[in-house]
């Protein structure tokens, strides 16, 4: 029985690692995101290793409550910050389009005056 | 002899575990790194089922691959470009490496010792013996409304939160390509059997796996699903409505706390012979709330007409409009 948590929490050890070098490593936010999430499944593994009571005995039922809660948080984090990043990459598309639509006007600006004085 | 064919299931499934993990994490492609990440997640609801915890299995697979691989998939669209390109130093890994390399050490070495000390007191023995009193007879739904029920309650306060931030945010994503006729004529079987399944999931969380969560979570499928085949389905939904039934959840459960609180002196304290009943009428609001929230935070912020009777915000989107 201690073989099969040991194995289950040091796969979870893994995960958590897998996904923490990950996101240290990523810029982008969406495969951060994903890696973050890897994390978040390697700490759930931890829990539901250490609940496990051997094929025949009844496991723990406080971890698994607090795993389930933390599911549910971890989906709404995940939407919320999907939800940051579309804001920031609006922004973003607006600023390029903002500053392309300015330097169109400088340069008309600019022309004007030169057409002017060609008439 | 049995327990060799467990060892050899147990080993096979976390070398696949890990394998996915990796594969999810060093992809190069973010549509592949999503695909692998919800192949992950029900790998994981295997991995629950097989760890005797089949609570958890039905809420991995339905939000933790389901809803999140919905939600990650539709992300996808608001980004320019789908590649994944790591531009750190060569110093900056290796000391990410090599951080992360001791504390896979150190965790390692704690979760051995951890398994290893002695049980001490185990909070499975006080749930067993007050499990009689709770209303319930699945220990984890009774820890989670009953002998936690702050946890639960203050978990509804954060998806209402994220799901606040999203509207706060964001216009609805525009609609993707026109839904072909297979998927609508398969959605119209589905979403009557997930409705049906998500209120079996309801009622069954008292004695067996199931819960609110799961139940809310397969409600907000079926409308996610609908959402798909019938991109326009949500403009005849009164949004006012919609409103209440994105805080019904936390209202009706913070009522029955205060309520309980003027019978027992302490809030959310259950007598034990009304336990059952307010356990349930507390799970189907929250239900409501969790269906609601999660097809909101998939429909990506605010549905159509969402500022009508809001002027203050009216006004802004109009001016910006108006840039």
């Amino acid at each position: 029985m201690i073989s099969t948590q040991l194995l289950y929490a040091l796969a979870g050890v893994g995960l958590f690692a897998i996904g923490l070098r990950a996101t240290l490593l990523h810029h982008l936010l969406l495969p951060r995101l994903l890696a973050l999430n890897v994390c978040g499944a390697g700490v759930f593994l931890i829990f539901i290793a250490i609940a496990y009571a051997g094929i025949e005995g009844m496991p723990d039922p406080v971890p698994h409550a607090l795993v389930l809660t933390g599911i549910v948080v971890a989906v709404s984090a995940t939407a919320m910050a999907l939800a940051l990043g579309r804001r920031l990459e609006n922004i973003k598309s607006d600023a390029i389009k903002s500053e392309a639509t300015k330097s169109e006007t400088l340069k008309s600006a600019a022309v004007k005056p030169e057409a002017m004085n060609d008439e | 002899m049995i327990e060799i064919l467990w060892f050899m299931v147990d080993v096979m499934l976390v070398l696949l575990l890990l394998a996915l993990a990796w594969t999810t994490c060093s992809s190069r492609d973010v549509m592949r790194a999503v695909t692998l990440f919800i192949a992950m997640g029900l790998l994981l609801a295997i991995i629950w089922a097989r760890l005797k915890a089949p609570d958890l299995a039905l809420a991995e697979a339905i939000i933790g691959a389901g809803i999140s691989g919905a939600l990650l998939l539709s992300a996808i669209r608001d980004y320019p470009s789908t590649a994944i390109a790591v531009d750190r130093s060569p110093l900056m890994h290796s000391i990410i490496n090599t951080f992360t390399m001791a504390l896979t050490i150190v965790m390692s070495w704690a979760a051995w010792h951890g398994l290893n000390m002695s049980d001490g007191v185990r909070l499975s023995e006080q749930v067993a013996s007050q499990l009689a009193v709770s209303g319930v007879s699945n220990p984890v739904t009774a820890v989670l409304l009953n002998f936690r029920a702050y946890d639960t309650l203050l978990e509804l306060a954060v998806v209402l939160t994220a799901v606040l931030t999203v509207l706060i945010l964001n216009d609805k994503r525009a609609d993707s390509t026109a839904p072909g006729p297979l998927l609508q004529g398969m959605t119209r079987w589905l979403v009557p059997l997930l409705v049906v399944t998500s209120g079996y999931l309801l009622w069954v969380g008292a004695h067996a796996p199931g819960g609110a969560f799961q139940a809310g979570a397969m409600l907000a499928a079926a409308m996610i699903l609908l959402q798909l085949a019938y991109p326009s389905i949500h403009q005849g939904f009164n949004l006012y409505l919609l409103k209440i039934l994105l805080v019904i959840g936390i209202f009706i459960f913070v009522l029955t706390g205060l309520w309980m609180m003027s019978v027992n002196d302490d809030f959310l304290a259950f007598s034990p012979a009304h336990a059952g009943t307010l356990i349930l009428v507390i799970e189907t609001a929250a239900t409501i709330s969790i269906a609601a929230a999660l097809t909101l935070a998939y429909i990506g912020g605010r549905p159509t007409g969402w500022e009508a009777d809001n002027h203050g915000n009216r006004a802004m989107t109009e001016k910006g409009g108006a840039e």
